[in-house]
């Protein structure tokens, strides 16, 4: 009789069968991968039992026990109806949308070029969309966009492009350059924050930190940290761009921590340190993998990382991180299996 | 609660459960809590007759009332409508 094959998919979406004993191998090999690259601990017996039966069990769709149900934060999430699914909504009525359609426990309004430095010049204009949502809306709303420090390089930027510099082996201008950057992205940051704080916002959402490095991850430290100081009331969320913090410029340092090359456990501790309220760590899905083999890999460093989180930890579940697979329609028995997973062994406190 | 305490998931859930006099299952729960949502006038998804529904900031205020929290929107609002 032919052994029993099991319905997954690769890290690309696609459909893929396989034995019991090979989910289990690529289960065994994600996990060492992150515990040799992190420095983390594996998962123990039982919650590898577990991932294994979350993995194999039957149903298109799986859930979380009863009373373990969790909240959400988002990200662009008043703009996705637009961008995604090209329907023309107001983002105060999408707000809505995600409250009472969707079910959503939060949202953020963002500008659909989701990022500081664009939103600076229209800050007040979409502080007046922040604020008819917060009228109109139950639920916490944030105010969301990217550091994205790389806007800053010429020519629409003020400083010189490092990466142009750093081929033409100009190291210590790339350095300056980068340095540069994050004094104009946190003063953006800050002034954005101010406009949306006057409107009554909950929350600022720095999305996608790490984007462009080291540098642009010390931007939504520094920019938490003067939130905090100026308008203690208003509560900062760091979602991370992916599982490590790229070393672009490699010497730069946060509370005497280097930022290159930070995994999600360390990474969190450093936020807490600025003051976020909430942490979102990223863990890179790797399309040429299985699933059992990526959520093996995402659950050894998320675990990781709420073990030594003091604040709430909202992992990062779309599109190509934490085990989603990199594709545009997301099928339901993956995502599920994900949350489930993060939910009851990584003991997350929300999505 | 996350954003404004802090507080992890379950810490979150044991105080918002014991300020609504609600077990934690019961919290998780959408048919209680649509009744308690109602009866408190806390918002709910669905709001038909629209009279007697608390949707937006009416909620909130009642919200931040009932856990004893302070909800940025719901001051700005107070100073805005000169309530203080």
């Amino acid at each position: 009789m032919q052994e029993k094959k099991y319905f997954t998919r690769m890290g690309d979406g696609s459909i893929v069968h396989m034995t019991e004993a090979e989910i289990r191998e690529d289960m065994k090999a994600g996990m060492e991968d992150a515990v040799l690259r992190g420095k983390v601990e594996p998962l123990t017996d039982e919650e590898f039992e577990h991932l294994y039966n979350i993995i194999t069990m039957p149903g298109t769709i799986v859930g979380v026990e009863p009373g373990m149900q969790i909240v959400t934060t988002s990200d662009s999430g008043s703009d996705k109806i637009n961008t995604k699914c090209g329907i023309p909504v107001d983002r105060a009525v999408n707000a809505m949308i995600h409250e009472r359609i969707l079910g959503c426990d939060s949202v953020d309004i963002g500008y659909s070029d989701y990022n500081y430095k664009t939103v600076k010049g229209v800050a007040k204009r979409e502080a007046t969309i922040l604020k008819h949502a917060l009228n109109r809306t139950t639920m916490p709303l944030f105010y969301g966009a990217m550091p994205n420090l790389g806007f800053y390089t010429k020519p629409d930027g003020p400083v010189d492009n490092w990466a142009v510099l750093l081929p033409e082996g100009k190291i210590k201008e790339s350095l300056a350059a980068q340095e540069e950057a994050v004094e104009h992205a946190v003063r953006d940051i800050v002034y954005v924050a101010e406009q949306m704080y006057d409107v009554g916002a909950d929350g600022i959402n720095l999305d996608t930190s790490g984007a462009a490095g080291d540098a642009d991850f010390l931007v939504s430290l520094k920019a938490t940290e003067a939130i905090k100081e100026r308008f203690p009331d208003l509560n900062v969320e760091i979602g991370m761009a992916g599982e490590f913090v790229l070393g672009m410029h490699g010497k730069l340092k946060y509370d005497d921590v280097r930022l290159a090359g930070l995994y999600p456990h360390k990474q969190v501790k450093l936020a807490e340190k600025a003051g976020a309220s909430i942490f979102g760590p990223v863990v890179n899905t790797n399309c040429n993998m299985t699933f059992p083999w990526n959520i093996a890999r995402v659950c050894t460093f998320i675990k990781a990382c709420t073990a030594v989180a003091e604040i709430p930890v909202h992992a990062n579940t779309g599109m190509g991180v934490c085990g989603v697979p990199m594709c545009e329609n997301l099928p339901a028995d993956i995502v599920s299996r994900v949350d489930k997973a993060l939910v009851e062994i990584c003991k997350i406190d929300g999505l | 609660m996350q954003l404004s305490h802090k507080m992890k998931i379950n810490e979150a859930k044991k105080y918002v459960a014991e300020k609504l006099n609600v077990t934690l299952e019961e919290l998780c729960d959408v048919v209680t809590m649509s009744e308690v949502r109602e009866e408190l006038g806390l918002g709910l998804g669905h709001v038909e007759p629209c009279a007697e529904a608390n949707i937006g900031m009416e909620a909130k205020f009642r919200i931040a009332e009932l856990l004893g929290i302070k909800i940025n929107s719901v001051e700005r609002f107070k100073e805005r409508a000169g309530m203080k």
